[in-house]
């Protein structure tokens, strides 16, 4: 044998986090802490209207009063959220005209990504919103979308351009009152993306968003916001990369959705943040609040790719307000080393013949925690209500741990509700018959987990869906259960 | 006075009229403490979530019941399962009826459990086994603890087949207001031994009574338990069922559960694994009307490898009725080859009848097989259409329906009677008359 487990194992424990590294751009940074003031502050320099300051402080406040939740199947230390700083942004920032104009720096880190900003342009037709540390430094691809209607910007862009569409509907979806991080989000939110679809367009293209977080010591607290007006569709994708940080790192956005009647919204996520290293050292704290609101007829799609962070709880969840609507939501989560994820979906049938289908995949490996945890809830009126889930879980090695906690509450007679789950290992035998046919051990894991995990890869669109087949093999690369 | 606070008061008076062991009475002692601090669970906790006991707990009971009530034999023969052929132990309002009970100690013991706390000859059991695997930190538990008294203590020696099954019947006749009653069951089953139980608990009078239940069971090594709970009470009646088991290897443990009839009950059905090669099973048919609401708890932790445990559940709920199934597999590290598998299927008859359910999976070994599946949806039309077109009334053929569906449930049965008499309840709760058994 070539290739035996021993190297693999070895292999596996010297990679480190390939996208590790730190991008030197001068930063305009506030002192750490948090306090009504930083909330103030934060939205003047953004030159925000009073409406929004006073939105700030409204949560700022009601955040005030809450205590962080602790109900989750996960372990950590709490982030000091006083040592945060809650403002960082690269220090100039000029209105490019065309990407020479850039900060070369900057380009860097995103060939190292390999998301040139050139060829997105050029091959992908991708629209590309990056959020560097919290404010955008590039919009692309704004005229094509201008013409057909389509608002894409940064969140504080929209504020000040849209103010009455924002107003309408931040915090509809999840009111700052909603949980710990949430509220702590609405105030702080330092930038994020804004979306808009006017009434029966098709988005021509997948709009996309390229996360990152940069400077060290600061939290990310994104917000995103996506309106699709009645009879329109569009396919969002976000993607997340971060840089090797041995200090936890906090992340906390917050991504709302509206599907107007008869519209259509598929949001589609890779998360790949800084996992921590082999000793479970460092890593991102990945608490998100996803939550989507679907009117008449209406459908919201969450998919979702999880290989990154050290601690992910995260539950995009539908709202099935609309009658016929419908959510769904697929994902994969991967979990390796020490690395912990609670996480899932809630789908919540209030409408009449409302359908919502879960499929959920959880891989754990090395010491690994992995939980599906979802809520499946019929109203009184919910009529003729649907809903089918399936969680599977594999597992790899002896350390780590599946774990389901699926919530199912129905209070209508004519709710139709299939839950089934199951946890296993990769078969010796599937092995064995690969390993028969000339392929070695490790390649038939990737083959059988990407058998596995096949279901919800198929859901992601075409350049994602690259991307996430190669994270699956690389953040399982070597843990032969 | 909040009942609460007259529970705690009360304790002292209800010390001084026992003659106990020492060490019973620390046990007391501290379960008493816990509940106090922890006080009636909230639907704030999570293993409460679904259910809530505010509506009990804020009324108030008689927790000593004056002295003996008798009660006619034939009155109560109904809700026996045979005339004879059966030892029993029977209490009429917490106190134990001699008349009605027929109980032994020759080859095996099934008497009571004032005489084991009490009698020296016992001691040794009761050190060894009392409160042991009782979780000191359940509130309810803990408060059964506290006022631990009276029960059924049932030991069976080594190599002893039960030869005749065992009932425990609580009734309750209805002569105090409101009662609360804290039964407290013990049961060894030793080495190679096997036995079978059917436990009930019966009021015969519409009165607000709380019955807050603990029973301990050891399976030993090689040994088989078949214990099976009526639930078929007045709609007043309202059940805190707390049971749990340990098994040693090569054991077999079925506890059946027919949840039928009641205003509140609450099954807590914990299984802990002391040695491979344990099968457990853990079944339930549950058919509620009115306003009733059950909740089943169940835990099964697998801590030894090559185990096996069962879990199937059966809900058909009518009227406003509710119904919750809190099912959790735990599987340790060092379990491998742990098969685990876990159902609940529910069937919602009417618009305002609900179902929580939240069946749950924590594993942390790699080699096991473990799964869960849970429905909640109506019966099939088509087969329902299929069945009249064929000549059955709708409502028979809805009957039989329902009847196959249960019947995962029934088919393990091992006591014919008690299969027919469960066949007899369901028909009875459906309204028809099918003229056969399943």
């Amino acid at each position: 044998m070539a290739y035996t487990e021993e190297e693999l194992k070895k292999e596996l424990e010297t990679k480190e986090y390939e996208y590790g590294f730190y991008t030197d751009i001068d930063s305009d940074t506030f002192p750490s802490g948090l306090n009504k003031d930083i909330v103030k502050k934060i939205s003047k320099k953004k030159g925000e209207p009073e409406w929004m300051t006073e939105w700030r402080l409204k949560a700022f406040e009601s955040w005030s009063e809450m205590t962080e939740p602790e109900w989750s199947n996960v372990e950590y230390k709490k982030p000091d959220l006083q040592a945060i700083s809650y403002y960082s942004a690269p220090k100039s920032k000029p209105k490019y005209e065309s990407l020479d104009e850039v900060d070369p720096e900057l380009l860097k880190t995103f060939e190292k990504l390999g998301i040139s900003i050139d060829e997105q342009k050029k091959l992908s037709g991708v629209a590309v919103d990056i959020v560097m540390d919290s404010v955008s430094v590039a919009t692309t691809f704004k005229k094509t979308l201008a013409e057909k209607g389509i608002i894409f910007c940064s969140i504080s862009e929209a504020i000040k351009e849209h103010p009455d569409l924002v107003k309408k509907y931040i915090g509809s979806v999840i009111p700052p009152k909603d949980n710990y991080y949430a509220g702590l989000n609405s105030a702080v939110f330092t930038d994020g993306s804004f979306c808009y679809i006017p009434k029966g367009v098709r988005c021509p293209m997948e709009l996309s968003t390229y996360f990152r977080i940069n400077q060290a010591g600061t939290g990310q607290f994104e917000r995103t916001l996506v309106i699709a007006d009645k009879g329109s569709y569009v396919s969002y994708l976000e993607g997340c990369t971060a840089p090797s940080r041995d200090e936890n790192q906090l992340h906390a956005a917050v991504v709302e959705l509206i599907a107007l009647d008869d519209a259509e919204i598929k949001y589609s996520t890779v998360q790949n943040w800084f996992p921590g290293d082999k000793e479970g050292k460092g890593g991102v704290f990945n608490f998100v609040t996803k939550r989507g609101i679907c009117h008449e007829r209406s459908k919201i799609s969450w998919t979702q790719v999880e290989t990154g962070s050290a601690v992910t709880w995260k539950y995009p969840s539908c709202i099935l307000k609309g009658n016929n609507s419908v959510g769904e939501f697929y994902s994969i989560a991967v979990t390796n080393n020490y690395q912990q994820a609670d996480t899932g979906t809630k789908m919540i049938h209030l409408g009449k013949n409302t359908k919502s289908t879960i499929i959920s995949k959880g891989i754990s490996a090395g010491k690994s925690q992995n939980s599906y945890r979802g809520l499946v809830q019929v109203g009184a009126r919910a009529k003729n209500a649907r809903n089918f889930s399936q969680c599977d879980s594999l597992l790899m090695g002896n350390d780590c741990g599946a774990h389901t906690f699926p919530y199912i509450e129905a209070k209508n007679n004519s709710a139709q509700i299939e839950h089934e789950a199951t946890t296993s290992k990769i078969g010796e035998d599937q092995i064995f018959y690969c390993n028969q046919r000339g392929i070695d051990t490790e390649k038939a894991i990737a083959l059988i987990v990407n058998g596995f995990s096949k279901e919800v890869l198929n859901k992601l669109p075409m350049e994602f869906a690259v991307e996430a087949q190669k994270l699956l093999e690389i953040s399982l690369e070597g843990s032969v259960g | 006075m909040e009942f609460k606070e007259k529970l705690i008061s009360s304790h002292l008076a209800f010390e001084e009229d026992l003659d106990l062991n020492d060490s019973i009475y620390e046990t007391r002692a501290t379960a008493l403490k816990v509940f106090e601090e922890k006080g009636f669970p909230s639907k704030k906790e999570e293993a409460w979530k679904y259910t809530s006991l505010e509506a009990l707990t804020q009324k108030d009971y008689a927790l000593f019941p004056k002295s003996t009530t008798s009660i006619d034999v034939n009155d109560v023969k109904k809700y026996f399962l045979y005339d004879t052929d059966t030892y029993k132990v029977i209490f009429i309002d917490g106190v134990y009826s001699p008349f009605l009970s027929n109980t032994t100690h020759d080859g095996l013991d099934v008497c009571l459990m004032s005489a084991a706390l009490t009698k020296p000859k016992y001691r040794d059991l009761i050190d060894r086994y009392f409160n042991k695997i009782a979780p000191k930190d359940d509130s309810m538990t803990a408060l059964n603890t506290s006022y631990a008294k009276e029960g059924a203590y049932i030991y069976i020696p080594k190599s002893i087949v039960a030869e005749k099954p065992i009932e425990i019947i609580h009734f309750s006749s209805g002569n105090e207001n409101a009662l609360w009653l804290q039964p407290r069951n013990l049961i060894v089953v030793d080495e190679n031994a096997q036995v079978q139980i059917i436990e009930r608990h019966q009021s015969l009078k519409e009165h607000p009574v709380v019955t807050n239940c603990v029973t301990e069971i050891y399976v030993h090594q090689s040994a088989f338990l078949d214990y099976y709970k009526l639930q078929n009470d007045l709609p007043t009646a309202s059940l805190i069922d707390n049971t749990f088991i340990v098994q040693e290897k090569n054991s077999h443990a079925s506890v059946h559960t027919f949840s039928l009839g009641g205003k509140i009950i609450r099954n807590n059905l914990r299984y802990f694994h002391k040695g491979e090669h344990v099968m457990s099973t853990l079944k339930g048919v549950t058919i509620l009307q009115g306003k009733q609401h059950v909740d089943h708890a169940t835990l099964v932790h697998h801590a030894q490898p090559n185990c096996e445990s069962h879990q199937d559940y059966k809900g058909i709920f009518a009227e406003r009725s509710e119904g919750v199934f809190n099912g959790q597999i735990l599987v340790d590290k060092i379990a491998q080859k742990t098969n685990a598998f876990q159902q609940n299927n529910n069937i919602l008859l009417d618009d305002k009848a609900t179902v929580n359910t939240k069946p749950q999976l924590e594993i942390f070994a790699d080699d096991v097989k473990c799964s869960h599946g849970c429905t909640i949806g109506q019966l099939d039309e088509e087969a329902l259409f299929y069945l009249r077109s064929r000549g059955i009334p709708k409502k028979e053929a809805k009957a039989l329906m329902t009847y196959a569906f249960a019947n995962n449930v029934l088919e393990s049965v091992q006591l014919p009677s008690l299969k027919k008499r469960i066949n007899g309840q369901i028909a009875k709760k459906l309204g028809v008359n099918l003229g056969f058994d399943l």
